[in-house]
């Protein structure tokens, strides 16, 4: 016999789709099947069930071998290094529940570290661009239900977030867009013919680099006012026919991503393409959404900011909490050698950061919390295999429009294996005894 | 005026918050008394004593004293923080945070400063020898007053990011300067006389731009408007002018529209 | 638990009438008890006021929106943030407090119950993520309902019994407080980038006024005998010649009487009355219509109002009322975000600057003050500043200065640039009434506790009630010899207990109490109707399956207080 679990929400990307069913076997332990998902969510839960899966702490050796080790020994080699520590890094954070970051943020401000989420590789500079000039959006039920324009800018969701167009932006019937596909007008804003561009009316092939030009040009052709021949090369006469068709709709959403937030100009696209959506919304109704990567990189940072206040890349070092990206920032404390400790859960550095900067994580007192096998584990001092998230274990998920979403354990971890919010928890006890606090 | 003299001794081992090291912490102090000044290294509370030597004795007030910052300061931040009167001269290179939020005074840094110089400045003079950083006279994060008042001098380069939101002052760059120059201003005036690169003036509301040497590429929002015989620090020469930022709000003074103005030395 | 007494204070109890006697305050296992034993801890309140724990009607201090607001503002934090100090966590921010601030700022200054006057239904859980994490004080927090989709429909057609079981249901399931309502009808426009600016403009598409939506809404929560009643920011707020809209809304409430067993006698609670009682056709001639609407609040009992006072502060705006935010932007281009949120309502976040130096924020402060000034009944009206819209809560000893010294509000209009202007469009300088400590104790305590229905919980002292009081350094004796020291006396308290637990000491926290999260549980016959409407929607509309929306485990209320209403008859 086998049991149908419904409802199951899936810890992959910030779409955090909340309609997979998942079939375990009658004793709860086996994850046999998962329906609804698309293939990478799959993956994600099938992963769990690896026979070769590590599912003991792990110490780096001298000559680079592997030393099996308790729990026990890991929370004290964890609580050791952050007590130790001038200036702790914790970063991570976003592949793992609420409720585990909340305790991380209390073992950040007992041992005055700086704390950080992926955010600071990918959307933080939406953060940054959402202080400097704010953010008009929506959830994405209203996209389903009113949208007509769909702008795709710098991202690619056929190929990572999947399931977003079909549940969401271009396909859904919704109360006011009965016609599905047929009742939106879709643009991609992007460099390459992606999978994602193939689908659109229309493609703006803009030059690399040149974002931000481009979205200047469509707000200057919103005010009717002169405009340069070509822009970032689209000619004028296009950028004014993409205005008009923007303004012409009843209710247009920009979805943007990784391409025009890690690219020349950074925050400042974003700052651009938030104020054109502001300018939109003189003429009808418009929004922009940042398309969040990890599942809860959005939860990390609203649990940062309602605790800390800031979204993230904090300082906690001076006993109450300080924020500057460029100075409080992850790669830039990695890359400046700023600090003397690592820890790292719910993410990958060792793959995603520049090289100068996962160096020093090799040569500093490090521990990186995974389930998984990683560069960011392979170059930790200590590896701490936890129960999979959102997998073996529940807790509250922000989706990418912030929409709080409570993840549900399906099948129960390996044996003895912690959690990530156990393991902090130990953690958090522990460095109390060591700094004496109650 | 009195003259105290800093010497780094001891460098940290990570990056050293010196946010005392300004004429308004050292007034009315001996070296003694300087030297129990509190910083912070990483989140261990120190003193400037710890790392500097500190020789002389202070003026009674901010704009009695003058600090000289001898020795490698390149991992010390927040030098002249918060100033408000007095002198500071670093001889060397230095950190972060390099006079931010100022309010009177004059710093003379004769080496490089990192990011953050001068931000949200609201008075003073900031000169530096070398090259600047980014965000150079910016606002802080989420603020729409960056600088407001005072002036920056850079004999070299600057990074990008310059003058962001600021509001009133004037910064001088001798060398070139990095994309984002007086993004979202509205007010003030930027005077560089190497070359720009891309995103100059983008979203700037009011305030001036002037730049003798080349533009990689100008912002579409930049209107060409004709020329123009200015006379800038002593040279006269002809400029194009551009108004803009055209995508940008503008407000309106007695009826008439107010853009921000950009020249370009022909 | 230990046992307390509190000795010797003037104590002010509007619940029992005592107006300043000397008297003692036993505490007992967390409650208010006529006696203790010789063992009691004795905590001297000789020359000091002794009141109940204050209670807050309506903050925006948990939720999506104010979390929104302390993301995108880190300007409203810099050089203000605060280390762990013994038990308190970092703080920080000065319009938008961190969760942990704001729990203990309320409490330091005697406030021990706050509602969250604004949450998205859809957002529930971040809504109690952030009341779970805000220390001390009991917290409910109110769904709103103005322009949700199944109350358009309903109401329609004026199916209150549907409408009932539909509240019923979504109080349940994100264990909200009350029938909340914003805008009702333009928020659902500004779907479309619309509004309802009266209550008679129809709502595109669902054919329906705001009248509509809020009589409906009046009957259904009277329907269901809720503790709280309908509580409304009405049709354009903010607006020169609002008021009229105001006096056009508070109308709809004729003809209703209050049916509940909590001892509630309003079926209608407006929000920041200051904010709606603004006359005038322009900004050039803007004026307080305080004495029009107060007039018409004095002589209908089922009305309760709070003030929205202005403090002249550098602020963050935040509404439901997204239409107000967007053109809020318009006039001051200061950055905008916004959320519509599907089926449900929306919310704007604009920075704003009450500059003592502009003549309509000077107008404004005027206005919030006429308002209780001018109130015949303390206990209809009660102090807020609708925080953190005209300025943030912890700037209540200064409001509270204003309303008890006359001096104190001369100096600051002579302190304003344009104080011939504040004293011709408004009333301010012509009103001599300072407020007494047992009218403060009707307006903070005694008056806001039975609005919410919780006059047997909190806002008195009365033996049986929960054991919140707050002791201040304030003789009543004594007379003020400078306005500046009512200020600082109700800044910090002598002492504080939530539920019989001293948490404040000498104005610093001693104790992170026991927090409790209120919310109400109403027992409805099956209404198959409304069950299947829901799941149509789910299925069809929302973004989210039903099952996951429902789903609010215990984690997220870990110490709930349920007020249990049964209305399956």
């Amino acid at each position: 016999m086998t049991k149908t679990i419904t409802d199951v929400i899936c810890p992959f990307c910030g779409t955090l789709c909340d309609d997979l069913e998942v079939v375990v076997s009658d004793d709860g332990k086996k994850l046999l099947e998962v329906y609804n998902s698309c293939v990478i969510g799959t993956e994600k839960f099938l992963h769990s069930q690896a026979p070769d899966r590590v599912t003991r702490p792990r110490m780096h050796q001298e000559d680079g071998s592997w030393k099996e080790v308790s729990y026990d020994e890991a929370v004290e080699y964890s609580a050791q290094m952050l007590a130790k520590a001038k200036k702790p890094l914790m970063f991570g954070w976003s592949s793992t529940n609420c409720e585990a970051q909340s305790v991380g943020n209390e073992i950040a401000e007992i041992s005055k570290s700086c704390c950080d989420n992926t955010a600071a590789t990918c959307h933080g500079t939406t953060l940054i661009a959402v202080q400097d000039i704010g953010l008009p959006s929506c959830t994405l039920g209203e996209v389903k239900n009113r949208a007509d324009r769909i702008i795709f800018w710098g991202c690619n969701p056929a190929h990572a977030h999947p399931r977003h167009m079909s549940r969401y932006s271009i396909f859904p019937r919704g109360f006011f867009t009965g016609k599905g596909q047929m009742s939106r007008k879709l643009v991609v804003v992007d460099p390459r013919v992606t999978d994602t561009a193939k689908m659109a009316d229309l493609h703006l092939q803009v030059e690399q680099g040149r974002d931000y030009e481009l979205l200047d040009a469509l707000r200057v052709a919103l005010k009717n006012e002169w405009l340069p021949d070509t822009v970032a090369g689209i000619p004028a006469e296009k950028i004014r026919e993409t205005a008009a068709m923007l303004k012409s709709g009843r209710f247009g959403i920009i979805f943007f991503g990784m391409g025009v937030t890690q690219s020349l100009s950074k925050n400042h696209n974003i700052d651009a393409a938030i104020a054109l959506t502001k300018d939109l919304n003189e003429h009808t109704k418009f929004s922009i959404m940042p398309m969040r990567g990890h599942y809860n990189v959005t939860g990390s940072g609203e649990v940062f900011a309602w605790q800390f206040g800031f979204p993230f890349s904090v300082d906690l070092t001076r006993g109450f909490a300080r924020y500057n990206p460029g100075d409080t920032s992850t790669i830039d404390l990695l890359t400046r050698g700023e600090i003397d400790a690592m820890f790292t859960i719910g993410s990958d550095p060792g793959a995603h950061f520049p090289i100068s900067a996962v160096k020093h994580i090799a040569a500093v007192p490090s521990v990186c919390v995974d389930p998984h096998l990683t560069p960011t584990t392979g170059v930790s001092k200590l590896h701490v295999p936890v129960a999979f998230n959102g997998v073996e274990t529940g807790g509250n998920c922000y989706r990418m429009d912030n929409v709080p979403i409570d993840c549900r354990k399906v099948v129960e971890p390996p044996e003895g294996m912690l959690t990530d919010e156990e393991f902090l928890t130990k953690v958090r006890d522990r460095l109390k005894q060591l700094k004496g606090v109650a | 005026m009195e003259t105290v003299t800093i010497t780094m001794k001891n460098a940290p081992a990570l990056y050293l918050e010196a946010d005392t090291i300004s004429p308004d912490a050292f007034a009315g102090k001996n070296a003694a008394q300087i030297a129990e000044l509190p910083a912070f290294e990483g989140n261990v509370p120190t003193t400037l004593g710890k790392y500097f030597e500190i020789s002389g004795t202070a003026g009674a007030t901010a704009a009695d004293t003058k600090i000289v910052v001898k020795g490698d300061v390149k991992k010390v931040k927040y030098l002249g923080f918060k100033m408000s009167a007095g002198e500071l001269v670093i001889e060397g290179s230095t950190d972060l945070y390099v006079g931010a939020w100022m309010t009177g005074g004059k710093i003379l840094a004769k080496g490089d400063v990192a990011a953050f110089a001068g931000l949200a400045m609201k008075g003073g003079e900031l000169t530096i020898e070398g090259n600047a950083g980014n965000y150079l006279g910016a606002a802080y994060r989420g603020d729409w007053r960056g600088m407001s008042g005072g002036k920056i001098l850079v004999r070299g380069n600057a990074g990008s990011d310059i003058g962001m939101y600021m509001t009133g002052g004037e910064i001088v760059v001798n060398g070139n300067v990095d994309v984002h120059a007086m993004t979202h201003a509205e007010g003030g005036k930027l005077l560089v006389k190497g070359n720009a690169k891309s995103k100059l003036g983008g979203q700037m509301v009011k305030g001036e731009v002037i730049i003798f040497g080349s533009i990689d590429t100008m912002m579409p929002g930049f209107k060409p408007v004709g020329e123009v015989a200015l006379e800038v620090e002593g040279t006269r020469a002809m400029f194009s002018h551009f108004i803009g930022d055209m995508g940008e709000r503008h407000p309106k003074r007695k009826g008439e529209t107010v853009y921000a103005n950009l020249y370009k030395k022909i | 638990m230990s046992e307390y007494l509190i000795k010797n204070g003037h104590v002010f109890d509007p619940v029992q009438g005592i107006k300043g006697d000397k008297k003692d305050i036993a505490i007992k296992d967390g409650k208010i008890v006529d006696k203790v034993g010789s063992g009691a801890k004795v905590i001297d309140a000789k020359d000091k006021t002794v009141m109940a724990g204050a209670v807050e009607i309506h903050a925006h201090i948990a939720g999506p929106k104010v979390n929104l607001g302390r993301i995108y503002r880190p300007e409203d934090k810099l050089f203000s943030c605060t280390p762990t100090k013994g038990m308190e966590r970092m703080g920080g921010g000065a319009s938008i407090p961190t969760t942990f601030k704001t729990g203990y700022e309320y409490a330091k200054m005697g406030y021990t119950t706050a509602m969250e006057a604004a949450m998205p239904p859809l957002f529930s859980r971040h809504v109690h993520e952030e009341i779970r994490d805000t220390p001390i004080i009991d917290e409910g927090a109110f769904p709103v309902f103005g322009n949700n989709w199944f109350v358009l429909e309903y109401l329609k057609n004026h199916e209150i019994e549907n409408t009932a079981a539909y509240i019923a249901w979504m109080l349940r399931v994100t264990k909200g407080y009350a029938v909340k309502v914003v805008n009702p009808g333009g928020t659902e426009a500004w779907g479309w980038g619309l509004n309802c600016l009266s209550i008679n403009d129809p709502v595109p598409y669902f054919d329906i006024t705001p009248a509509e939506i809020v009589k409906g809404l009046i009957e259904a929560n009277e329907y269901l005998g809720l503790p709280h009643s309908m509580h409304i920011h009405p049709n354009n707020l903010g607006n020169p010649g609002c008021y009229e809209t105001t006096l056009d809304t508070l109308r709809l409430a004729e003809g209703f009487k209050a049916k509940n067993k909590f001892g509630r006698e309003q079926v209608l609670h407006l929000t920041h009355t200051q904010f709606h009682s603004y006359g005038g056709t322009t900004w050039g001639d803007f004026e307080s219509k305080a004495k029009e609407v107060t007039d018409y609040v004095n002589k209908n009992k089922n009305i309760t109002i709070d003030t929205g006072n202005v403090t002249l502060d550098e602020t963050t705006t935040m509404t439901a009322d997204g239409p107000f935010e967007h053109h809020l932007t318009g006039l001051n281009h200061l950055k905008w975000a916004n959320v519509d949120v599907e089926l449900e309502t929306a919310a704007g976040v604009v920075p704003y600057i009450y500059s003592p130096n502009i003549s309509v924020c000077a107008i404004q402060w005027a206005i919030g003050l006429e308002i209780p000034l001018m109130m015949k009944d303390p206990m209809r009206c009660y102090i807020t500043t609708d925080h953190p819209n005209a300025g943030p809560f912890t700037r209540y000893p200064r409001v509270i200065k204003w309303l008890m010294s006359r001096k104190a509000r001369e100096t600051q209009i002579n302190a304003f640039k344009h104080k011939d202007k504040v004293l011709s469009q408004t009333a301010i300088g012509t009103l001599d009434r300072e407020l007494s400590l047992y009218e403060l104790a009707q307006m903070t305590r005694a008056g806001p506790a039975k609005s919410l229905g919780l006059s047997a919980v909190c806002g008195g002292l009365a033996p049986g009630m929960d054991a919140d009081v707050a002791v201040y350094n304030f003789n009543p004796d004594k007379p003020v010899a400078d306005p500046e020291d009512i200020e600082k006396a109700f800044s910090r308290c002598a002492a504080v207990f939530k539920s019989g637990v001293q948490v404040v000491s000498n104005g610093d926290i001693i104790s992170n109490g026991h927090k409790r999260t209120l919310w109400v549980n109403v027992k409805t016959k099956e209404n198959p109707q409304v069950a299947r409407d829901i799941a149509e929607k789910f299925v069809k509309y929302y973004s989210m399956t039903q099952n996951n929306y429902e789903a609010l485990g215990h984690h997220f209320v870990p110490n709930p207080f349920a007020l249990e209403v049964d209305a399956t008859n």
